[in-house]
C-alpha cells in the first residue's frame, strides 16, 4: 500500500474544484446593497464578506474562484441583480 | 480438537477462535447456520464480539466495512442473492483496504430461483478487489479463516474464503479445530495501524474522493498489492502448515501422477470427486485452484509443465463468453501450446458424478471456445 488513503480533516479544500466552471459571477460593487444574499443561498459557501468598503459604505461581496462551481444561483437570487453570469 | 461437525459450525466455531471485535450478517441459505451458530456462542456467552443485526445484507457488508474502518477485526458471511446485493459494498471494502474476512457459501444465483451449489456468486465478485480462496473440504474450510484474517491484516486487503454450499455447510465429518492457545499465538490480536482507523483521538476520513488526478493511481496500487499478495499467502499457508500440520504453501495444489498426459483443473469440492475418479488412471492429473485471486498464473504454468491437454471444469459461466476460469487459463498459457476445453457443469447443486468426470476425460480437445455443459 503505497498510497495513504486516509485523510486528514479540512483536505477538500485542495480540490479546487472552480476548474469545473464554465461561467463566473461578476459582482458589479456600484450597485451592490450589501445584503448578503449571495453568501447565504452560495451551495459551496464561497461567498464571503471581502472588508473593504464600497462607494456607498457597503460591505463587498466577492466569490472564491477556487471553489466556484459557477452555478448562478447568487446571480438568480440578488434582489438588486448586480451580479451577472460571464464567460470564465 | 478433532470433532464431527458440520461445515457451518465448525466455521463458526474457528471464526470465534479468531476473536473478531464485530460480526454482522445476514441469513441465508446455505449460510444461515454460520451466522445462527455465531449468535447462538454470542448468546450462551461464549463469545467476545459484537454481533450486530442487520436487516440486509447491503446493511450487513457496511456494518462490517464500518467496525473495520474503527480499526477491529470484522467477520460477515453470505451466500447467492445476499453476496450480489452486497457487491457496491464489497468492492468499496476492498477499495477501502480494510481487513474484512467473509465466507461465501457458494450457491446459484437468480433466476431461476435456486438455492442448491454453484460458483456464480463468487465469480461474479471476483474483479472486486478481494482475495478469494476455495475450498475442497471443510477441515481447508476451517483452516483458511485463521488464514484469511492473517492475510488480510497484513496486506490491508479483504478475504472471501468460499465454501460450496451444501456440499461443505451443511455435510458433517470429522474436523480438527485449531486449539484456541495456538491459534492466539498464529493469529494475535489485530492492531490497526496507526493514521489508519477512525479514532477520536487523531481524527481522519477514510473512502474520501479521489479526482481523476490521483483516482487511477490508488486502484493501480491495489492491483499491484492484490498481485504482490500471493507471496503473503504463500507464506500464510506455510506458516499454517508448520504449527497446525494441515495444508500445503500451495496456491495451486497438483494431484495425480507426475507422467499425467491430460491435466484437469477445477476448484472447490468437486475436486474431492475429481480425485477419486482418476485414482485408477496414471494418464489424468488434477490441478486443484486454492487460491484464485490473485490469479497464480506463473504457479499454474509451472505446474502444467509440459502436457499440452487441459481440460477445465467450472461451475460458472460468463454469459455471453464462456467458462470464466477457462478463459484465465488460456489466457495465462497464452503462446504455450496447450489444448483448452472449457467444460461447465453442476450448476444449480446438479450432482457431478464420476460418469461425468469421465466424460471430461473421455472428450477429445477441440481447444476452441465452445462450452461442454456436463
Amino acid at each position: 500500500m503505497k498510497i495513504n488513503l486516509a485523510v486528514k480533516p479540512g483536505t477538500t479544500k485542495e480540490n479546487k474544484t472552480g476548474g469545473w466552471r464554465v461561467l463566473k459571477p461578476v459582482v458589479d460593487h456600484n450597485r451592490c446593497i450589501a445584503c448578503g444574499n449571495c453568501l447565504r443561498v452560495c451551495p459551496e459557501g464561497c461567498v464571503f464578506p471581502v472588508g473593504d468598503k464600497a462607494l456607498q459604505g457597503k460591505i463587498f461581496y466577492e466569490n472564491d474562484l477556487n471553489y466556484c462551481k459557477g452555478c448562478g444561483l447568487c446571480a438568480e437570487e440578488c434582489p438588486v441583480k448586480c451580479i451577472k453570469m460571464e464567460k470564465s | 480438537m478433532r470433532k464431527i461437525l458440520e461445515g457451518s459450525i465448525a466455521v463458526a466455531e474457528v471464526v470465534n477462535l479468531c476473536r473478531p471485535g464485530v460480526v454482522s450478517a445476514y441469513p441465508i441459505t446455505p449460510q444461515t447456520h454460520i451466522v445462527e451458530e455465531l449468535a447462538k456462542l454470542k448468546a450462551n456467552g461464549l463469545g467476545a464480539f459484537e454481533f450486530v443485526r442487520s436487516e440486509s445484507e447491503f446493511s450487513a457488508a457496511s456494518i462490517v466495512l464500518g467496525a473495520s474502518a474503527s480499526g477491529v477485526r470484522a467477520y460477515t458471511a453470505t451466500s447467492s442473492q445476499g453476496l450480489l446485493y452486497m457487491l457496491e459494498v464489497i468492492f468499496t471494502i476492498a477499495g477501502m483496504r480494510l481487513p474484512v474476512v467473509m465466507t461465501c457459501a457458494n450457491r446459484a444465483v437468480s433466476a431461476p430461483i435456486n438455492i442448491w451449489n454453484d460458483e456464480q456468486d463468487s465469480a461474479t465478485a471476483r474483479d472486486s478487489g478481494w482475495v478469494m480462496l476455495y475450498a475442497e473440504n471443510n477441515q481447508e474450510a476451517v483452516d483458511f479463516h485463521p488464514i484469511a484474517f492473517k492475510i488480510a491484516e497484513q496486506t490491508n486487503l479483504p478475504v472471501m474464503v468460499n465454501m460450496d454450499g451444501f456440499v461443505l455447510t451443511h455435510t458433517t465429518e470429522p474436523v480438527d479445530i485449531p486449539e484456541a492457545e495456538k491459534l492466539t499465538k498464529y493469529l494475535p490480536q489485530y492492531l490497526p495501524k496507526s493514521g489508519q482507523f477512525l479514532d477520536i483521538k487523531n481524527p481522519v476520513s477514510l473512502g474520501a474522493l479521489a479526482t481523476p488526478e490521483h483516482y487511477q493511481d490508488i486502484r493501480k496500487d491495489l492491483a499491484n498489492d492484490l498481485l504482490a499478495a500471493q507471496k503473503i499467502i504463500k507464506k500464510e499457508f506455510t506458516s499454517y502448515q508448520k504449527i497446525f500440520g494441515r495444508g500445503s504453501a500451495d496456491l495451486v495444489e497438483y494431484y495425480g501422477s507426475p507422467k499425467a498426459k491430460k491435466i484437469i483443473i477445477s476448484r472447490g469440492s468437486v475436486c474431492g470427486t475429481i480425485k477419486e475418479a482418476i485414482d485408477q488412471n496414471k494418464d489424468v492429473g488434477l490441478l486443484r485452484i486454492k487460491a484464485y485471486r490473485p490469479f497464480p498464473a506463473e504457479e499454474i504454468k509451472r505446474k502444467i509443465g509440459s502436457v499440452k491437454d487441459i481440460s477445465v471444469f467450472e461451475k460458472c459461466l460468463s454469459l455471453g463468453s464462456g467458462g470464466i476460469l477457462a478463459g484465465e487459463i488460456r489466457n495465462c498459457l497464452f503462446g504455450e501450446n496447450c489444448q483448452v476445453n472449457s467444460f461447465v457443469g453442476g450448476l444449480g447443486g446438479r450432482d457431478v458424478t464420476m460418469k461425468m468426470v469421465q466424460k471430461i476425460i473421455d472428450t477429445p480437445n477441440k481447444n476452441n471456445s465452445e462450452i461442454n455443459f456436463l
